[in-house]
């Protein structure tokens, strides 16, 4: 069975500027796969590369199959939700969504009867007689949404489909868009750079730093193996110690990352078992954030910031504090 | 309460004066339309009445021709601009490429030029090209700044559009022409309506260029002059301008209207 979308080396270059460097991926039929990036990364380009907004500079990309390249957007069965929702606003909800089916000549009674049913799925029936300027933001949203989906597309593109939301309605429409893909079983293809986000609804993640993929694999893989000191940063925070300080303390000689979320603290005069390992520093900051409170100490000039459970302790700006960790919770990395 | 201090009597009264200047002409033309003395304009007129109405419609079939030909005129001059003027804003619209800001200016030049450098140089190049003067020379002379009023319309409505809309449409299967016919052209029709009747307003008074392009024919301002030179029935003038006035005020008050909701009509002062 071909990819939904496979890139074979594919680069797009504007001028001098290289936004997507010789990439190759394989999105399998029916995933939902994120692209993570800093905005510049070259993740929305490879999005319009697949939509057909753009044309590769060099290489070869294939949608179940078939050659992509050369065919303009409207040659293409794949759909886009747009970061603004580009919903026409001259015409009504159910006419936005009937769109697609319109320009492919379905009847009218037909393509109403689809967008209803589209509609429906998004949670927004009867709104299908308004303008899109009368709806909020995440009702906005939907319409995009249904208005790519009717149209029954191989790939749904989303680019940063919850960027504009507020924290709470975000939260929904990841659950939504999640049990959506799953009933519907498109694949899906979204662009964020919000690293939460990604993990928390993609089967798969990849991140792009500079043009290139850095690391793929599942949400769990990149955060918990990350291969070099920017993903271990860009995906969720880490501590990123240098190879000396690594090595000394359960390590290999090597830029290694250890999640916050890892560490502990050390009790006074406590023993510790095979393969543990502390550090001791001042504490230069403390957060209380509910659920955990965030703390850092400095070890002889590096920084080593945990989060605990809250409650567990006391801790002041300043007192001294003993941070202990195993040593397979140290994940060596590339240098780069 | 009042938030803000009232204007001045002086202010006032240059503001009231102002108006006065720029107003007390027209009414005069108005006033006189309706004259019953012919010969001279004396104030205040003798009587009232509209009998020029009728001598202007039944007998002086010299204002039809020249009347016609300025609707032909301006229609024409009127289509071309809208055809070439919305081309124009839609090429600069997203584009950028070095000299764009000089491209724009080019376009909005002819409306800022002094109609009588337009003219002449138009002129000129009729001649060169050995062009015979016709009503085509003075459409295409009108068309010169009658473009540049759709353009400016065309340009600031496009710029309302959201680029990912076109991108949109072309997603969800339409290509060129179908994302034109369905989601630019709805959303640009009406500053095109406006830029429309503007130009047309435009090319309706013209005389300047006109002059220059124009062989044997008279548009209906140049008819005009001529009867302020040589009159006859000097209140029939007034009545043809009455229609003048009523002609091309309309439509830029239509136009006005039109694209009131947050937007400039560009260029409406030739």
């Amino acid at each position: 069975m071909p990819a939904a979308v496979s890139f074979q080396h594919v680069s797009r270059h504007f001028g001098q500027v290289k936004a997507v460097d010789d990439v190759s991926l394989d999105i399998a039929e029916g995933e939902f796969f994120a692209m993570l990036g800093p905005s510049g990364s070259g993740k929305t380009t490879c999005l319009r590369l697949i939509a057909g907004f753009e044309q590769p500079t060099s290489g070869h990309i294939e949608i179940f199959g078939e050659t992509a390249e050369g065919l303009p957007p409207y040659k293409r069965n794949v759909n886009t939700v747009f970061q603004d929702y580009a919903l026409f606003p001259h015409m009504t909800v159910g006419e936005n969504v009937a769109y697609g089916l319109m320009i492919k000549g379905v009847a009218r009674a037909e393509r109403e009867a689809k967008a209803l049913e589209a509609l429906a799925m998004v949670k927004l029936k009867g709104f299908d007689q308004r303008r899109p300027s009368q709806l909020s933001g995440g009702q906005r949203q939907r319409v995009a949404l249904a208005r790519a989906l009717v149209n029954q597309p191989k790939v749904l593109l989303l680019d940063e489909p919850l960027g504009a939301l507020d924290l709470k309605l975000r939260e929904q429409m990841q659950e939504e868009l999640k049990a959506l893909q799953k009933q519907l079983g498109i694949t899906f293809v979204f662009v964020t750079h919000d690293q939460g986000e990604a993990l928390s609804m993609a089967n798969r993640v990849a991140i792009f730093n500079d043009g290139k993929i850095v690391q793929a694999g599942s949400p769990a893989d990149v955060y918990e193996r990350p291969c070099s000191r920017f993903v271990a940063d860009f995906v969720g925070s880490s501590n990123v110690l240098p190879p000396d300080f690594a090595a000394a303390h359960g390590g290999t000689h090597a830029w290694t990352s250890l999640r916050p979320e890892k560490i502990r603290i050390a009790a006074a005069g406590e023993t510790r078992g095979h393969g543990q390992f502390a550090a001791s520093g001042r504490v230069t900051s403390v957060q209380y954030q509910g659920a955990i409170t965030r703390v850092a100490i400095d070890v002889n000039g590096t920084r080593i910031a945990a989060a605990l459970p809250a409650g567990v302790a006391d801790i002041q700006e300043g007192q001294a504090l003993s941070l202990a960790w195993a040593a397979d919770s140290l994940v060596a990395m590339e240098p780069a | 309460m009042r938030s803000e201090p009232g204007a001045t009597l002086p202010l006032k009264a240059a503001a009231v004066g102002g108006l006065l200047f720029l107003h007390i002409p027209l009414a005069l033309i108005i006033l006189y339309a309706f004259t019953t003395e012919e010969k001279s304009f004396q104030f205040p007129p003798p009587g009232l009445t509209l009998h020029w109405f009728s001598v202007a419609w039944f007998d002086r079939p010299d204002i039809w021709g020249p009347l016609g030909l300025s609707v032909q005129v301006a229609v024409l001059a009127t289509l071309i601009a809208l055809v070439l003027g919305t081309l124009a804003a839609a090429a600069l619209w997203r584009a950028t490429f070095f000299g764009k800001d000089s491209l724009s200016l080019l376009f909005i030049l002819p409306i800022a030029l002094p109609g009588i450098i337009t003219g002449i140089a138009l002129r000129s190049a009729f001649d060169i090209m050995s062009i015979p003067f016709s009503t085509w020379t003075i459409v295409l002379g009108h068309a010169t700044f009658c473009i540049v009023v759709v353009y400016n319309n065309a340009l600031a409505r496009f710029r309302r559009l959201s680029g990912s809309m076109i991108e949109a449409s072309m997603d969800l299967g339409a290509n060129g022409p179908q994302t034109f016919r369905h989601v630019i052209l709805p959303q640009i029709a009406s500053a095109l309506l406006a830029g429309g009747m503007l130009a047309f307003a435009l090319s309706f008074d013209e005389v300047i260029v006109t002059t220059f392009t124009a062989g044997q024919q008279a548009t209906l301002p140049i008819w005009m002059l001529n009867e302020l030179i040589r009159p006859r029935q000097r209140p029939v003038t007034n009545v043809v301008a009455l229609i003048v006035i009523a002609v091309t005020f309309l439509p830029i008050l239509a136009a006005y209207y039109l694209t009131r909701e947050g937007e400039h009509t560009g260029g409406s002062g030739k």
